[in-house]
């Protein structure tokens, strides 16, 4: 065990999988200096330029690039900079890399992981703080990882790194100084498709993922002082997702609050409500709910940004809200 | 194109119009000098992207431009959006966040915009400047109005595909664009001609039929007499004209990037003989203006500035119910 940063964990994942693979590479705009981040930093002086690789500014090229290498049975690691770029590249993504196997009737696959930064961060704006994870859930073909820690980001990057499928690698902005311990040794990594309990408890089942995680604990503080106990899992896996650990939960809470930091609208936590919903209708003591941001652009000012932020209040408040629902 | 035969031919420049433009440089490097200063104490959020160095090309563009013109810019635009003529104090509103900024404090810098100039916004997104101005133009044509868009945009952007396509589009439609290449050399901390092919922005525009006119960017006169005879050209129907401006940012990517990829050799050499302050003011000097009439241009703007920035600062935060507004009207959040 060693104690990183989220940056440092997800830098050493790809220093191993480079250092174990001569098939594996990387590519993106101004990652030979270290990424926008400093997620790659001295990765371009340890493995050269030639497997880590500055792009020219062309999203659809990198992405493209990327999947026709993948066809050849190179590992390419895509940096997109801020999830919000990867819409420049979203054709090569959603038709190129996720349909090729199955199009082609298996003849290929594409071995690429996106990396691709969400959430909000630092005042950025509309154009650099979405989080648009459920529209890559959305595809099939597509893997959809959004680690909330140093070790998930660790653990999954390596398990994205290593899987034949396109994985979107989803991390968030504000997480990359975040600290915790990493078990870096030999070939530990995270099984995709694995929840982690973040937390027990007895009244309410929290759900969230990525940034949502610490809004929740947070939360979980909160509701405690109200006599509320959540059980929080964090998914970790957006696709495929850990349906069995969520049922579970709920089945001894018959409570659902699913958390997340995307617009509530059509955001993911709709198709987690819909699946518990049907398989857990009978044993629901309250109506499964979800807190997401509204929908509106993310608006710029400090004195407006928080109305798109989801906080730790609300969700103790909804989760409250939950328990002493009456018919 | 060869350059313009009024170019070569052009006359002294006139003290008078180059002592404005010198006025305009001014008023931006003191702008973005401030605006630094307020990032740096925290009162402006998130990063802002200076366009110290390269103010010629917005001051002499904007200047040949009429305010119903239209423009769209990058996420360096506090420039293109002062030359437009935009009001210094609600664009450091905008910045510092503030009720009464150009956009209410929802674009922040990165997205200024001011569409009472035809400031149509500066974007977040490389290259995406480039088809929205093309679009723009296009408007233009189908009402036939004699107004121009005018659009600016980095050596970097035209290695992405809505490059291409607008610069296509201009050209297949013969629009009334003139697309303006702030060429400094830099990508982010990349050194643009190590990742792009080919002769440079101007040979990708000159294989689709367009004119390509090169400038010293830092050369304000030549800027000025340039783009006067491209916006005239583009204004009488001839099409698209593409205008490449060598220039140099003096800063980093961002007011907050050291840019310690840069040789500090080139940086210093730069700083020493290319500011086009100081090139315009020794102009200014040839042409008989004398050194106090300068310095009280600049002691004018950056006292107004200096109070257009504080009174910024003095203004209340946006109310956060306006957070919900101007979303749609189908359908907007409560
Ligand atoms: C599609 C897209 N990719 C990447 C970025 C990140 N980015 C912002 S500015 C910039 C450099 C742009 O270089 P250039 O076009 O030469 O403009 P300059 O900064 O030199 O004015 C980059 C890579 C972005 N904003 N949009």
């Amino acid at each position: 065990m060693s104690r990183l940063t989220y940056r440092e964990a997800a830098r050493l994942a790809l220093a191993h999988e480079l250092a174990a693979d001569p098939a594996v590479w990387t590519l993106g705009e101004d990652i030979g200096r270290g990424g926008v981040f400093g997620q790659y930093q001295g990765l371009q002086a340890e493995f050269g330029p030639s497997r880590v690789v500055d792009t020219p500014i062309s999203e659809a090229a990198i992405m493209g690039g990327a999947v026709g290498a993948a066809l050849l049975g190179t590992r390419p690691v895509v940096e997109m900079r801020f999830s919000d770029f990867a819409l420049c590249a979203v054709d090569e993504l959603v038709n190129q890399a996720a349909k090729a196997r199955y199009m082609f009737g298996g003849q290929a696959r594409v071995p690429l992981v996106v990396r691709q930064p969400v959430g909000l961060w630092s005042n950025s704006a509309a154009q650099h703080s979405q989080s648009l994870e459920s529209w890559y859930v959305h595809i099939p073909g597509l893997v959809v990882l959004a680690p909330a820690t140093p070790a998930d980001n660790y653990g999954l990057l390596r398990a994205a790194i290593r899987s034949d499928d396109p994985v979107v690698h989803l991390e968030h902005k504000d997480l990359w100084s975040a600290e915790g311990e990493v078990p870096l040794d030999g070939e530990w990594e995270v099984p995709i498709g694995v929840a982690r309990r973040v937390r027990e408890g007895r009244d309410v089942t929290v759900v969230t993922w990525s940034g949502g995680v610490r809004i929740a604990e947070e939360a979980a503080a909160v509701a405690e002082t109200q006599g509320v106990s959540l059980d929080i899992l964090d998914l970790r896996s957006l696709w495929p997702w850990d349906r069995g650990a969520v049922l579970e939960s709920v089945a001894r809470t018959g409570r659902l609050l699913v958390v997340h930091e995307a617009v509530e609208v059509a955001g993911f936590g709709a198709e987690i409500a819909a699946t518990v919903a049907d398989a857990l209708f009978g044993a629901l003591k309250a109506p499964v709910r979800r807190l997401g941001a509204p929908r509106i652009p993310v608006p710029y000012s400090p004195a407006l940004e928080p109305a798109s932020r989801i906080t730790a209040p609300a969700v103790a408040a909804a989760a409250a809200g939950l328990v002493s629902w009456r018919s | 194109m060869a350059l313009p035969s009024s170019l070569s031919d052009a006359a002294a420049p006139d003290a008078e119009r180059l002592l404005g433009l010198y006025a305009t440089m001014q008023r931006i490097r003191l702008f973005e000098t401030l605006a630094d200063e307020a990032h740096k104490a925290g009162q402006v959020a998130s990063y802002i992207h200076l366009s110290i160095g390269q103010e010629a090309i917005a001051a002499a563009v904007g200047a040949n431009l009429r305010k119903d013109d239209v423009l769209t810019s990058t996420h360096r635009g506090h420039g293109h959006t002062i030359a437009k003529g935009a009001d210094p104090l609600a664009m450091f509103r905008e910045l510092c966040g503030r009720a009464g900024g150009t956009c209410g404090g929802k674009g922040g810098s990165m997205h200024i915009a001011d569409f009472a100039v035809g400031m149509l916004g500066a974007n977040g997104v490389v290259a995406a400047g480039l088809p929205i101005a093309v679009g723009a133009a296009h408007a233009i044509a189908l009402k036939g109005e004699d107004r121009i868009a005018v659009c600016f945009f980095g050596d970097g952007a035209t290695n992405r595909g809505p490059f291409l396509e607008a610069l296509n589009w201009a050209a297949a439609f013969r629009l009334p664009v003139l697309f303006v290449c702030e060429d400094n050399g830099y990508g982010a901390t990349t050194r643009t001609g190590s990742v792009s092919a080919g002769g440079g922005p101007g040979s990708r525009a000159e294989s689709l039929g367009i004119p390509v006119t090169v400038v010293d960017g830092n050369d304000l006169a030549a800027v000025d007499v340039v783009a006067a005879v491209l916006v005239r050209a583009v204004r009488d129907g001839g099409g698209p004209q593409f205008l490449h401006a060598r220039t140099y940012r003096f800063r980093g990517h961002t007011s907050s990037d050291p840019a310690t990829y840069r040789d500090a050799a080139e940086v210093q050499a730069q700083l020493a003989s290319n500011d086009p302050i100081r090139r315009a003011a020794a102009t200014l000097a040839e042409l008989g203006v004398t050194p106090d009439v300068l310095e009280r241009v600049e002691r004018h703007e950056r006292e107004a500035l200096a109070a257009a920035l504080a009174t910024a600062l003095d203004s209340p935060w946006p109310d956060l119910r306006t957070a919900f507004t101007d979303v749609q009207d189908i359908g907007a959040p409560q």
